[in-house]
């Protein structure tokens, strides 16, 4: 181990922690605003609502993220339309790429806790509310969401960490995030070994922060459960 | 004990799967090349690698009378892979640099080569720094080329790396680049196929004291037998017939 | 009809090695997984405290850092370990090996804790039945627990396996000829980014497909004693 290389180049690799974390932030976000009402529909009965969703959370599940990336960056470029669309301004740019492939995969998968989230609300909540008059739309906004919401935290504060350590794929397509810098220092040093290493130990931290956030709001919304264990 | 027990036998499987293989270094050899830089090294539709360098290569294993395997490896792996033995010489149209000398010992050049911009044709694209300022300019990584631009032109153009050469010539034509700098050789096998309609060079050729070796470890005894049969294939024509199914001039 | 160019058989060749590289992950990452769990479930704190470090690590880190991690340091560790057994030859592990042991401990870090679920949703009682009827902890564990274990864990296993399939896209960094570095190499051939990336996602769906109906049959058999019982 060259310990001296690590001490060299760590300003450099955490340039590339500010371009992972931008990228986990802004898809997270655009994906959680898809995957709301991706998941009502597949929560929803009427089978002409769930079919397109399902068959987009399929696709997104069902193939690898490095194939996704790669068919939005370098498949989409190949046809003039695209090309000459209003879009290309942000499709040229592997930032927009990564940030529309890695948002439209973490929609697919937190579309569905969403949906189980949802499903487990118990019957006779939502009952209820009819009984007081309430609209759907009314019941979804006032009881189901933020019943759902609470209960998914765990499993979509996994899903952030899983996005995080998905978003090293941003490198594949030209993007100087964390892995990417570590790639480019590589390029220079031939030491992998210690600057993938350093590049992990950071992710983990990265990780470890997620999952305190995580806790934190989680104390913060379902107050009521931690008093009940206690 | 179920905790031993498991363990032992998870051991056992983790062992064998890493499949430690104990090879002797003897007349076996492996050679490693990219498979992505036409028409030097690329990888055909039988999945086989091919190209000059490959054909270079086993030129070299027959006159040293060495069994050789050639394998692929993506083009960043090449260095780190040689040093913790994953091959024994590299035979990738690889420059022989300052940076790279520190690393790995080289053979005597087998080839020369320079850089050169490619661009659309007719598109306004001068080679001059002043010209190039804000220009989006696409390169492999941890190539002569790459490693030009940044050295050179960082804070300058804005510099798009990519994992190989392919990348670069799929992004050119996608127009998410106003122009790539490459090796001459590559891009003049490029710029006769289909795909590379509507694109030329840029400026004369430059670095072109650009000489290629063949990489092996620090202080292997494989350079002398390499060079010794490099100086045997120039010798009896092998590498000029070699030159002459990729080149109708001499890159040696 | 679409022209592939010569790229069809090799593309079917990459599917047959990303099945032979997922199935052998599979058995690496369930022994992990069962070893994971037995420790984090035994009495032995030092057992305990590895098994924590390894689930935090492999989780907290990109799996393509895992890899290439894996390929580039995994010879030069096994070859100090050795070389303090006095053995000096080189040691050779090939991007197969590199890519199982890369995935196979993956799977495993997760499987450990599906296992672990597994394992402490079986009644109390029934060890202590079992110890009444004065069998060995191996015996319990053997015929108790594992029975029960696999079918509660299958559904998780079968979620994790999808996910595996997935990852082994990943490998193609390595050099190894599965689905995505066939598709890669095709594209820089033909310089068909779409065609390829899709076919190769086609191809990835369809063992997803395959994998589903599997698990699905297997946890029917799982299950099969339990609707007659209830």
């Amino acid at each position: 181990m060259d310990y001296s290389v690590i001490a060299q180049y760590f300003p450099k690799l955490l340039e590339g922690v500010g371009t992972t974390v931008e990228l986990v932030l802004v898809s997270g976000l655009i994906g959680t605003l898809l995957a709301i009402p991706l998941g009502i529909a597949r929560h929803e009965k009427n089978i002409w609502i769930r079919a397109l969703p399902y068959a987009y959370i399929f696709f997104f599940r069902g193939t690898p993220l490095l194939v996704q990336i790669f068919l939005v960056y370098y498949g989409m470029a190949q046809f003039e339309a695209v090309r000459e669309s209003a879009l290309w301004p942000y499709l040229r740019e592997p930032y927009w790429c990564a940030i529309i492939a890695f948002s439209l995969n973490t929609a697919a998968y937190s579309a569905e806790i969403l949906r189980g989230a949802l499903d487990s609300i118990p019957k006779g909540e939502v009952e209820a509310a009819q009984v007081l008059g309430m609209r759907k739309p009314l019941i979804y906004r006032r009881i189901k969401l933020p019943r759902a919401f609470a209960v998914m935290l765990p499993a979509y504060g996994n899903e952030i960490i899983l996005m995080l350590k998905g978003s090293a794929l941003a490198s594949t397509i030209t993007l100087l995030d964390l892995t990417g810098m570590a790639r480019t220092i590589i390029a220079r040093t031939y030491t992998p070994i210690e600057i993938f290493l350093s590049a992990g130990v950071i992710y983990l931290l990265l990780s470890v922060v997620i999952i305190w956030v995580f806790r934190i709001v989680e104390k913060r919304l379902n107050p009521q459960q931690s008093v009940k264990i206690a | 004990m179920t905790f031993k027990k498991a363990f032992a036998a998870a051991m056992v499987v983790a062992t064998a799967s890493v499949g430690a293989s104990f090879a002797q270094a003897g007349d076996k050899l492996r050679i490693a090349t990219e498979g992505a830089w036409a028409p030097f090294n690329f990888i055909d539709a039988s999945g086989k690698p091919r190209g000059f360098d490959v054909d270079i290569a086993n030129a070299l294993c027959e006159k040293m009378q060495a069994e050789c395997t050639i394998v692929t490896q993506d083009w960043d792996g090449l260095i780190p892979g040689l040093k913790v033995k994953k091959f024994d010489a590299i035979v990738a149209s690889m420059s022989i640099t300052e940076d790279r000398l520190k690393q790995v010992d080289f053979t005597d050049p087998y080839y020369t080569g320079g850089l050169r911009y490619v661009a659309a044709k007719g598109s306004k694209f001068d080679t001059s720094r002043a010209a190039l300022k804000g220009k989006v300019i696409g390169a492999q990584r941890a190539t002569v080329a790459g490693q030009y631009l940044e050295d050179n032109l960082d804070g300058v153009v804005d510099i798009k790396l990519y994992d190989n050469n392919d990348a670069v010539y799929l992004d050119l034509k996608a127009g998410r680049l106003d122009g790539a700098l490459s090796d001459e050789l590559p891009t003049y096998e490029w710029l006769k196929s289909d795909t590379a309609k509507g694109f030329e060079y840029k400026g004369p050729a430059f670095a072109k004291d650009d000489k290629i070796g063949i990489a092996v470890r620090k202080g292997d005894e494989l350079r002398q037998r390499m060079n010794k049969a490099l100086q045997e294939i120039l010798a009896d024509g092998t590498y000029d017939v070699i030159n002459a199914q990729y080149f109708p001039f001499s890159i040696y | 009809m679409i022209e592939l160019q010569g790229f069809g058989d090799q593309l079917l060749a990459g599917t047959l090695v990303t099945i032979e590289l997922a199935l052998a992950s599979l058995l690496v990452g369930l022994v992990l997984g069962i070893a994971g769990a037995s420790a984090k479930l035994s009495d032995n704190r030092i057992a305990r405290s590895i098994a924590n470090a390894y689930t935090t690590c492999i989780r907290g880190i990109p799996e393509l850092l895992t890899v290439l991690i894996i390929y580039f340091g995994a010879t030069t560790v096994l070859m100090a370990v050795a070389s303090q057994f006095g053995y000096d030859e080189y040691i050779e592990i090939s991007p197969f090996a590199a890519g199982v042991t890369a995935l196979g401990l993956t799977f495993g870090a997760y499987a450990t804790e599906v296992f672990r679920g597994a394992i402490q949703a079986i009644p109390g009682g029934q060890r202590e039945a079992g110890q009444a009827l004065g069998m060995g902890r191996m015996q319990i564990f053997l015929r108790l627990i594992m029975p029960q274990m696999w079918r509660l864990a299958l559904p998780g296993l079968g979620n994790l396996f999808l996910v595996l399939l997935k990852d082994t896209a990943l490998v193609s960094v390595i050099g190894l000829e599965d689905i995505m570095r066939k598709a890669n190499v095709a594209v820089g051939f033909t310089k068909e980014p779409f065609l390829f990336y899709l076919l190769a996602a086609f191809i990835y769906l369809s063992l997803t497909i395959v994998t589903m109906v599997l698990v699905h049959y297997l946890e029917k058999r799982a299950n099969r004693g339990l609707e007659r019982g209830i």
